[in-house]
């Protein structure tokens, strides 16, 4: 990203009528979701799918078919990583650029796919095969590096093992077939598990452990609402995606709303850098997931549900296609379920489109809407007035997972597990500078220390807690325990180790947040540029003392007034290394010596003037005798 | 609806001083009828609340809220002028004079313009700490009566909401996310959108900045005689109160 600023010259691609047959095509992929607005997402992806790229004539039948007007289309269009507005190859390979990913040698990776296909990061090929792009954090961040190819994703790659898969697809090969010959007669699960190691680690007592299916939905079933809501909130579970809200509370606020409909939502949209806990429950306890939204279903007055699913886990998508199907055919989904008249309850899937922001309780309604992933105005609350208007409750995968556990074991059994305020267990998503990076479920309540000596990471220097939205702690922070009031983590847990700068890792994850920000609200979308700026300041060696204190002060302001959890959570990378690895910052510093801003530099300001000129400048350059 | 609303009144303060609010009021609708000025840039009069520029944010009962959107609450204290608070919310005028290119001196709204006014009620008069952006972005004269300069664009969106909401057509929209975000129009370019210079959205009072330019009547109005050479931004408001 060069200064975060676009530099178009305002000329857009030709609007073009479309040929008939596109036309048509187009017609059938909006008659598919019905001409809804609200399917705009399914749409979009569908013509990328079909087109690779969302051409502006598509945008006019779009919103012709939709009753939008085409700004309404192309603000969809335009808001999502996945959705491209110019014409991408047939086969478009991300590779995945997290910090981790470029401490295992993306660089390596990169050139390979770079010199194969000839194309750099950011290019199409001329013959329109291939595209070549980065992407932020997939969630294999336990398996760096890794890239999705079209809607596959390849892992623990190495320069050698991208090359050899550049050259494959070069020579024709579908990506489908780099993970096996026989990819057709897999079975969902097999294709899983052949592209993604789930890598569990240590299986405790609520998730990974052997679960009885759906004991929790037959007992909910003998239950009155009231009852799974009392049993909910008594168990102590909050919700297992970061903010930690009591789950029975915020079912309780839902099921007391009256209104014509209800809906749940699970939030499958797991985009913390660092975070892959749900990649693995997607994959291992679909069930168990189906089972609690089920339950809460029950339990709020539901019929609808949506499943968001982040577009990086697209290859799941056949996967939960099939297990919802299967209990439809079973009668665990749909009407009378398990034959209780009148209790009904189906789930659509809904597959995200590479945004961030749609972790966001608000911004992943906005998107199931069919909008650009934009957080909503609070008041008024999702579970009073969420999607389409309607109560809705939003819960984080593992939090299903363990409603559905509480109501077959008790909340006494789970209240026994973690401790004060932090109940049961965490799925930790563990990685970087470890031994055997991975998924641990344990109780909460562990020192770091002793997360450390569990996962092999003893020589961390330093361990990001929660991904780039949670802090950066030091060694003489391993003593604090993983709980929400000390150590709080939507499981997130990013090991470093002596070898690492610090600064290079703050850097990356405000690029990160520069990426993600929606844009809606002033401090994150532009605030977050300056810090960035400020941080490469830093490591260019041309930061002033003062600039630790404009570090912070900016910081603040950010945080204070921004509009959701994005802005009041981005500024966290740079205070938190600036709390607990002060040295970091003061060790680079230099008081400027006349006043004179260290970033100003001559010879590239005057450097457009010479072009133009072109000539040498009598007073700036150096040699005098040319 | 009067009698309803005079039967759920309640008060509130605001730095202090008694306001009095209806069920259902934000903070900001509460304080402008009751003469306290809230400094804003997305909010206008007749419009939906967007809550994007953030500077009308206010501590309520502790927290940082917009006041545009953030309904009233009865016997809640509401901090407004504090100095904690007018310093960030410089900070935030300072942030889109940076993400645009805002060159008063050479700007026919120079005198009209929000943002300007802005910067001096909120006294912006040290040199700024903020890196330039500097976007650049190409001048839409395409339409016969209007031009639109997206360089002064700050994004409060009150010209996509005046379209919208108003005129009921649709001329603007946000495309693009995070500092990419823009206003832009419903097709190839303004003249071919169904947009007309007697639209609500093209007039002047929406567009806070130089952004949207009538054609042929630029420097009409003599600088020294516009809008805030009159008084500083909001002393309308807060006349109501004196």
């Amino acid at each position: 990203m060069d200064n975060g600023q676009e530099h178009t010259n305002g000329i857009k691609a030709p609007s073009c009528d479309l040929d008939p047959a596109s036309a048509t095509v187009i017609a059938e992929i909006c008659q598919r979701f019905d001409n809804d607005k609200h399917r705009m997402l399914d749409i979009l992806r569908a013509v990328q799918d079909r087109y690779r790229w969302i051409a502006p004539a598509t945008m006019n039948k779009i919103a012709e078919a939709t009753d939008l007007t085409r700004i309404e289309v192309e603000g969809v269009a335009s808001f999502y990583s996945f959705l491209s507005l110019t014409p991408k190859g047939r086969v478009t390979i991300r590779l995945c650029d997290d910090i981790v990913d470029r401490y295992s040698d993306l660089k390596g990776v990169t050139a390979a796919f770079e010199e194969v296909l000839g194309i750099k990061v950011g290019e199409t090929s001329a013959d329109g095969a291939f595209s070549l792009e980065v992407t932020p954090c997939i969630g294999m961040c336990d398996q760096a590096p890794a890239a999705m190819i079209n809607d596959i994703v390849l892992t623990g790659l190495t320069p050698e093992t991208a090359r050899s898969a550049a050259e494959a697809l070069q020579s024709g090969t579908a990506p489908e077939t780099l993970v096996s010959d026989r990819f057709n007669h897999l079975s969902p699960h097999e294709r899983a598990l052949r592209q993604v190691d789930n890598n569990i680690r240590h299986a405790g007592e609520c998730l990974l452990g052997p679960v009885p299916e759906d004991a929790g939905l037959v007992k909910a079933l003998s239950m009155t609402p009231v009852q799974i809501v009392n049993q909910v909130e008594a168990s102590g579970l909050r919700g297992c995606g970061g903010a930690g809200f009591t789950t029975g509370r915020k079912w309780r606020f839902a099921a007391s709303e009256t209104a014509e409909k209800h809906f749940i939502i699970c939030n499958a949209d797991e985009g913390e850098p660092g975070t892959f806990k749900d990649r693995v429950l997607l994959t291992e306890r679909p069930h168990l997931l189906i089972e609690g939204m089920t339950i809460a279903a029950r339990a709020v007055g539901a019929k609808e549900g949506i499943l968001y699913l982040r577009g990086e886990y697209v290859y799941l998508r056949e996967l939960i296609e099939q297990v919802l199907e299967d209990r439809r055919s079973r009668g665990l989904l749909g009407s009378d379920i398990m034959g209780k008249k009148g209790f009904t309850f189906d789930i659509r899937l809904q597959l995200g489109a590479g945004a961030y922001i749609c972790g966001e309780e608000g911004a992943l309604i906005s998107s199931c809407e069919g909008l650009s992933g934009e957080p909503k105005t609070r008041p008024p609350f999702p579970v009073n007035r969420g999607y389409l208007g309607y109560p809705t409750v939003v819960n984080n995968v593992e939090t299903f997972c363990h409603a559905a556990r509480i109501l077959d074991k008790g909340a006494a059994w789970f209240h026994d597990m973690g401790t004060d305020g932090s109940h049961g267990t965490k799925l930790f998503s563990v990685s970087g500078d470890c031994l055997n990076p991975g998924i641990y479920e344990l109780p909460y309540g562990h020192t770091m220390w002793e997360l450390l000596e569990i996962v092999g990471g003893e020589d961390a220097t330093a361990v990001q807690v929660g991904g780039p939205s949670g802090a950066m702690i030091a060694r003489d922070s391993f003593h604090r325990k993983l709980t929400f009031d000390d150590l709080a983590t939507g499981g997130a847990i990013i090991v470093f180790n002596g070898e690492r700068n610090i600064l290079e890792i703050v850097e990356y994850y405000m690029s990160f947040f520069v990426h993600e920000s929606c844009g809606y609200c002033t401090p994150c979308r532009v605030g977050n540029v300056f810090l960035q700026k400020a941080i490469q300041k830093f490591q260019k060696g041309l930061a002033n003392p003062e600039d630790i204190d404009y570090l912070k002060d900016l910081s603040g302001t950010i945080i204070e007034t921004s509009r959701c959890g994005l802005g009041m959570t981005s500024p966290n990378p740079i205070l938190s290394t600036l709390q607990n690895f002060p040295l970091v910052y003061s060790a680079v510093v230099k008081p400027s010596q006349d006043g004179i801003r260290a970033t100003f530099d001559i010879q590239s300001a005057i450097e457009s003037a010479r072009k133009i000129a072109k000539r040498r400048s009598y007073i700036f350059d150096r040699d005098f005798s040319q | 609806m009067s009698d309803n609303r005079r039967e759920s009144s309640f008060v509130f303060t605001i730095d202090g001083v008694e306001v009095k609010a209806f069920s259902g009021q934000t903070i900001m609708e509460a304080a402008d009828e009751a003469g306290v000025y809230i400094p804003r840039l997305c909010d206008h009069e007749g419009l939906r609340h967007q809550g994007s520029c953030r500077v009308c944010t206010v501590k309520a009962g502790g927290r940082s809220v917009a006041a545009c959107t953030q309904p009233a609450s009865p016997g809640q204290s509401v901090d407004n002028e504090t100095a904690s608070l007018t310093k960030m919310r410089r900070d935030l005028v300072e942030m889109l004079f940076h993400e645009g290119n805002h060159l008063c001196p050479i700007c026919e709204a120079s005198g009209n313009c929000e943002l300007q006014a802005m910067a001096y009620r909120l006294d912006m008069t040290e040199a700024t700490r903020f890196p330039y952006l500097e976007p650049c972005r190409a001048l839409d004269a395409s339409h016969p009566d209007i031009a639109l300069d997206t360089n002064r664009c700050i994004s409060c969106g009150r010209c996509i909401r005046a379209s919208q909401d108003v005129d009921g057509k649709g001329v603007f929209g946000y495309v693009g996310r995070g500092i990419h975000r823009r206003v832009a129009v419903n097709g190839e370019n303004l003249a071919d959108t169904d947009a007309e210079a007697a639209d609500h959205a093209m007039s002047s009072e929406v567009c806070p900045v130089g952004c949207i330019i009538r054609k042929r009547v630029g420097f009409v109005t003599p600088i020294g005689e516009r809008e805030f050479d009159k008084g500083l931004i909001g002393h309308e408001i807060e006349e109501k109160r004196k």
